[in-house]
């Protein structure tokens, strides 16, 4: 079973997976933000690889990458930070980036060394379904990392089975039609949660995009499994040096623990 | 069966076509929708209803009539004796400057409007680099009264001023692209930003051959009627369908697409792209993608793309915007890699003294991406019995500018 799937055996409700991108704000302030989470109350944790042309980013989480890519982080030197990730960070870490820095990486060597250096999933939003079917799927399956699919309020029934069927781990619930970091009211998107709640789906959902309070929080907890955090975090992040402090208030404004 | 087509390619016995991509959008090992989910129902429901639209004979009434009467089509194929004189053969020009708002840019973006309003969506979004596709975009816009969004990168706005002023009088929005390198790269992020942020009443007009799957083969289709008439008029001209060569710029792609189409089939045909080489291929300032490019994602299709060891897309540079972008339509990597293509390259340099040797020979001043391809002129051995077709894709008045920087540099 893995690490993923035991999360949410002892945890199905209020599950907070935090955003952070990988060499921001500093190059090497990767493990210490991931520390700095797993002490503050995250769940999980979703390290963003950063990429020149981010299409479903918004300009925060854009801007970080961009920072990253000028402080050098490289997916080369990133898997270099990650070699000593474990055993310090106990909880779930998957990555999540584009396709064009991972094909260039080499598909299969990336997965392999995302294996080995302890980390537990993917989330490509720029990987279709055809091709991880044909090509990309087995690959990571042979690696033992699950797969996340994102849906949205536009996706149909019969493609939120397609896309449960194929993801392990999670299913990523984008509560809106929109790119990374716009405030939208979760309040609005309670027919599409409770949507997804009655598909009897075999993945827990995580609900992202646009979550960055307490009520946001709430709201979209309430027919799903928790949430996902990105473009809020990095703000916060941007308020002060003191990593470890900024990333406990914030996780503490949000769930109150 | 041709062994250039891989297993993608549904199985048939029919000989495998260059002109179309296989259900799930592939030419070869390029192309294909490499989109996030929240783009997927709009694609889709492109992907699903484009053909069926374009094949309906009330579209293609409208259609065939808007580019006769408002585009000026046919455009004119023209012997160009002088040049043909100098290089000891016979050259036809494809005269796309010609058409309405200067480039063939237009013969694309009458069509998606066309097809936009058939999918009932009111606002329109375009990324332009040099401005003519938003030109191009904005005047369709107008002429429908639909609302138009044009995203530019910062610099280009800076650059382009009379692209920007054209584009704002006929009525369209330009919004600056803040991000990353704040180029036609950039521009098109946004667009495609701001199409998963307005699903339901918007439809992105993409100005070549590049994007996921339907775009590359939907914007060929468009375009395709540049080959469409080379045929007809060459017969009437010369008694003979065929050239022996087609040559056109390829930065994205579409007039090659176009000026390619219908000769892609006919193995006879000899067709030539000519890629950008900047300062030279090897100088760090080029933006011939074949030549330095590797296979990556951009945009929404697995094609060539220029960028880092890392896969971090590089700005490329090109003296012509319309062609300076880090990547190429997947049709176009395809006949690169298949070796149904032969592309060449030509340098700031050599385009510009192609520029103005047509301008001094024929009295055309053409665009600074159309010279790229009469710079090819100089690396083909030619005899008096080829007959050329040369796209001349649009006119130069947009680069006056940059000619007169040249001619006060002693061109």
């Amino acid at each position: 079973m893995s690490r993923i799937n035991k999360l949410f055996e002892s945890k199905n409700k209020e599950v907070l997976n935090m955003y952070c991108t990988a060499g921001y704000p500093r190059l090497d302030s990767t493990l210490e933000i991931m520390a700095a989470l797993q002490e503050g109350g995250a769940d999980l944790i979703e390290l963003g690889m950063p990429y020149s042309d981010p299409l479903a980013d918004g300009p925060v989480i854009q801007a970080s990458g961009t920072k990253a890519l000028e402080n050098g982080m490289t997916l080369a030197k990133l898997f270099e930070q990650l070699e000593k990730m474990r055993p310090a960070i106990r909880i779930p870490v998957l990555l999540m980036g584009y396709m064009n820095p991972v094909l260039q990486y080499g598909f299969e060597k990336f997965c392999a060394d995302a294996a080995a250096a302890g980390v537990d999933g993917l989330i490509l939003p720029d990987l279709p379904m055809y091709e991880f079917e044909t090509e990309y799927g087995a690959l990571i399956r042979r690696h033992g990392l699950d797969f996340v699919f994102l849906v949205t309020p536009e996706t149909s029934d019969e493609r939120v089975r397609r896309v449960d069927a194929l993801s392990s781990g999670f299913l990523y619930a984008v509560s809106s039609s929109s790119t990374t970091g716009k405030d939208k009211n979760m309040g609005d998107q309670q027919a599409y949660f409770k949507r997804l709640q009655g598909l009897g789906l075999k993945n827990p959902v995580l609900v992202g995009f646009g979550i960055r309070d307490r009520q946001t929080f709430l709201d979209a907890c309430r027919h799903t499994n928790g949430v996902i955090i990105g473009t809020a975090y990095i703000k916060a992040l941007d308020a002060g040096p003191d990593i470890a402090a900024a990333t406990r208030t914030f996780i503490h404004s949000i769930t109150r623990k | 069966m041709s062994a250039i087509n891989d297993s993608k390619t549904s199985a048939g016995t029919q000989k495998p076509s260059f002109r179309t991509p296989d259900a799930q959008g592939y030419y070869g090992k390029f192309g294909g929708a490499y989109i996030p989910e929240m783009l997927h129902r709009n694609v889709e429901e492109l992907r699903t209803r484009y053909l069926e639209i374009m094949h309906s004979p009330a579209f293609k009434k409208e259609y065939q009539n808007l580019l006769r009467d408002y585009v000026g089509r046919p455009t004119p194929l023209y012997l160009a004796r002088r040049l043909s004189a100098q290089y000891h053969t016979e050259i036809f020009l494809k005269r796309e400057d010609l058409c309405h708002t200067g480039a063939h840019k237009v013969n694309n973006t009458v069509g998606q409007i066309l097809l936009a309003e058939r999918l009932g969506k009111r606002r329109i979004i375009a990324e332009t680099g040099a401005g003519q596709h938003g030109v191009a975009t904005a005047t369709v816009c107008a002429l429908k009264g639909l609302e138009c969004i044009v995203f530019m990168g910062e610099k280009d706005i800076a650059r382009q001023a009379p692209n920007v002023a054209r584009m704002k009088m006929l009525g369209a929005k330009v919004i600056p692209a803040t991000s990353g390198s704040k180029t036609l790269k950039d521009a098109t992020n946004e667009a495609i930003r701001d199409w998963i942020n307005n699903p339901n009443d918007t439809h992105y007009i993409i100005g070549s051959v590049v994007g996921p799957h339907p775009y590359p083969d939907m914007v060929a289709r468009f375009q395709s009627v540049i080959s469409e008439e080379i045929r007809t008029q060459l017969k009437r001209e010369t008694g003979e369908e065929l050239p022996t060569h087609v040559i056109a710029c390829v930065g994205g792609g579409s007039n090659a697409a176009g000026a390619f189409y219908h000769f892609l089939d006919e193995e006879s045909v000899e067709l030539i792209a000519v890629e950008a080489a900047g300062h030279g291929l090897t100088s760090g300032m080029s933006a011939a993608t074949t030549q330095l490019g590797r296979p990556g994602v951009l945009h929404g299709s697995k094609s060539l793309v220029m960028q880092t060891a890392d896969g971090q897309v590089v700005e490329p540079h090109s003296i012509s915007a319309g062609l300076d972008y880090p990547g190429i339509g997947p049709l176009h990597a395809h006949l690169y890699e298949s070796g149904r293509a032969t592309f060449l390259n030509a340098t700031d340099e050599e385009a510009l003294r192609a520029a103005f040797g047509l301008a001094k020979l024929e009295g055309i001043i053409p665009a600074l991406e159309s010279a790229h391809a009469l710079a090819a002129l100089d690396q083909l051995s030619l005899n008096e019995k080829d007959r050329v077709v040369i796209c001349l894709s649009g006119r130069g008045d947009k680069d006056l500018a940059t000619y007169m920087h040249a001619m006060e540099g002693g061109l």
